[in-house]
């Protein structure tokens, strides 16, 4: 029998999942699992949505009321899931090429809107399902199979990009800062309008091996070296901080949410009848 | 509550994050599985069940 939190959580009976050994996509999906637990939600009443490739598997495994739909449209299906039931705490689990690249606008426009619901992209700076494309989070010059010299797009900052389109909680974790994790899930989950979390993952089998990263172990290494806390980074000199990824959170504020302003025309044109 | 580390082979991959950052050596990875080499110095911090990407170690409370 696993841990107990989870057996409450996971559907045990497709357990080991299929993600690859060292992949950091298994530790984030326990920080989520971690962090509705902590919260004391009803399981009943949350609501896992997914898109697809590894990342999106999540909603296979998760024990919750599920959702696993297509390529790029995690974030449709979960503005239609709140919208019919605004009760439902919603969380949508995607890709790096899931939610910015096919579904980009998708993402925008829900930040747009700040819908209650949380994005949580499993980052990976890969397309690790279809085997090593670039993604619009693959670092300038980093390798992947569409870009075999070196990438030469500028690659997106996700919780910039969430906050100037309307989101009104941002941040960032990592794979290998996991109550760190645990804590901006948690702040993220309880905010009343659209939440993106960046988890920063692993992934050792394309992103690693096509750039030389060696090994999981020296990748988790890297994450533990060259992450900081953005409360942490206040306090350093800027060339401390060359080179380096800020995590914590980063904005958060209070904004009408989507759903309420929606019953609110409601009302306003004579209830629901 | 006294807590027991507790480890499924089966579910472990023998990725090595968890002998990795324990900080007190108390795992190691043989045949592309992990072993516990040194309970007696684990010390129930409990990392290695936050970091293991299959859920294949963990603590568990042993009722007294
Ligand atoms: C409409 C459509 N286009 C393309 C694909 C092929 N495809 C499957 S997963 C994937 C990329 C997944 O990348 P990401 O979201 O970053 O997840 P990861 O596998 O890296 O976790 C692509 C392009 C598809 N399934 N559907
Ligand atoms: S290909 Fe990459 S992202 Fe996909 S399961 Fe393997 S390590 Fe994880
Ligand atoms: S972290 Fe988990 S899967 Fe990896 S070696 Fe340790 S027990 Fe096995
Ligand atoms: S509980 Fe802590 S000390 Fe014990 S094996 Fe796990 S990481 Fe090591």
């Amino acid at each position: 029998m696993p841990s107990k939190l989870i057996e409450s959580t996971m559907r045990t009976e497709n357990l080991p999942h299929i993600w690859c050994p060292g992949c950091g996509h298994g530790i984030l999906m326990r920080d989520v699992a971690q962090a509705i637990d902590n919260l004391g939600l009803d399981h009943d009443k949350v609501v896992i949505v997914s898109g697809i490739g590894c990342s999106s598997r999540a909603a296979g495994y998760m024990d919750f009321n599920t959702l696993h739909t297509t390529h790029g449209r995690a974030i449709a299906f979960a503005t239609g899931v709140k919208l019919a039931n605004p009760e439902l705490t919603v969380i949508v689990i995607t890709g790096d090429g899931d939610a910015a690249a096919i579904g980009g606008n998708h993402f925008i426009h829900a930040c747009r809107r700040n819908i209650d619901i949380t994005v949580v992209v499993f980052n990976n700076n890969i397309y690790g399902m279809t085997g090593g494309q670039y993604s619009p989070t693959t670092p300038t010059g980093e390798k992947g199979t569409t870009a075999p010299y070196g990438n030469i797009d500028y690659d997106f900052d996700l919780p910039e990009l969430a906050k100037a389109a309307g989101a009104t909680f941002t941040g960032r974790c990592t794979a290998y800062h996991v109550p760190q994790a645990i804590k901006l899930l948690e702040a993220a989950i309880q905010n009343k309008g659209l939440s993106m979390v960046e988890g920063l993952s692993v992934c050792p089998t394309y992103y690693g091996r096509k750039n030389k990263k060696g090994g999981v172990i020296k990748m988790y290494n890297w994450q533990k070296n060259n992450c900081i806390d953005v409360k942490k980074a206040e306090k350093m000199d800027p060339e401390e901080l060359e080179g380096k990824i800020l995590m914590g959170e980063f904005y958060h504020k209070e904004k009408p949410e989507y759903c309420e302003q929606y019953e609110a025309i409601i009302e306003k044109c004579g209830g629901n009848k | 509550m006294e807590k027991k580390l507790v480890l499924n082979s089966k579910w472990c991959k023998g990725c090595g994050i968890c002998a990795e950052f324990c900080p007190k050596d108390v795992l190691a990875i043989d045949h592309e599985h992990c072993y516990v080499v040194n309970e007696k110095d684990c010390i129930k911090c409990g990392l290695c069940e936050l970091r293991c990407p299959d859920y294949a170690i963990w603590l568990e409370e042993e009722d007294k």
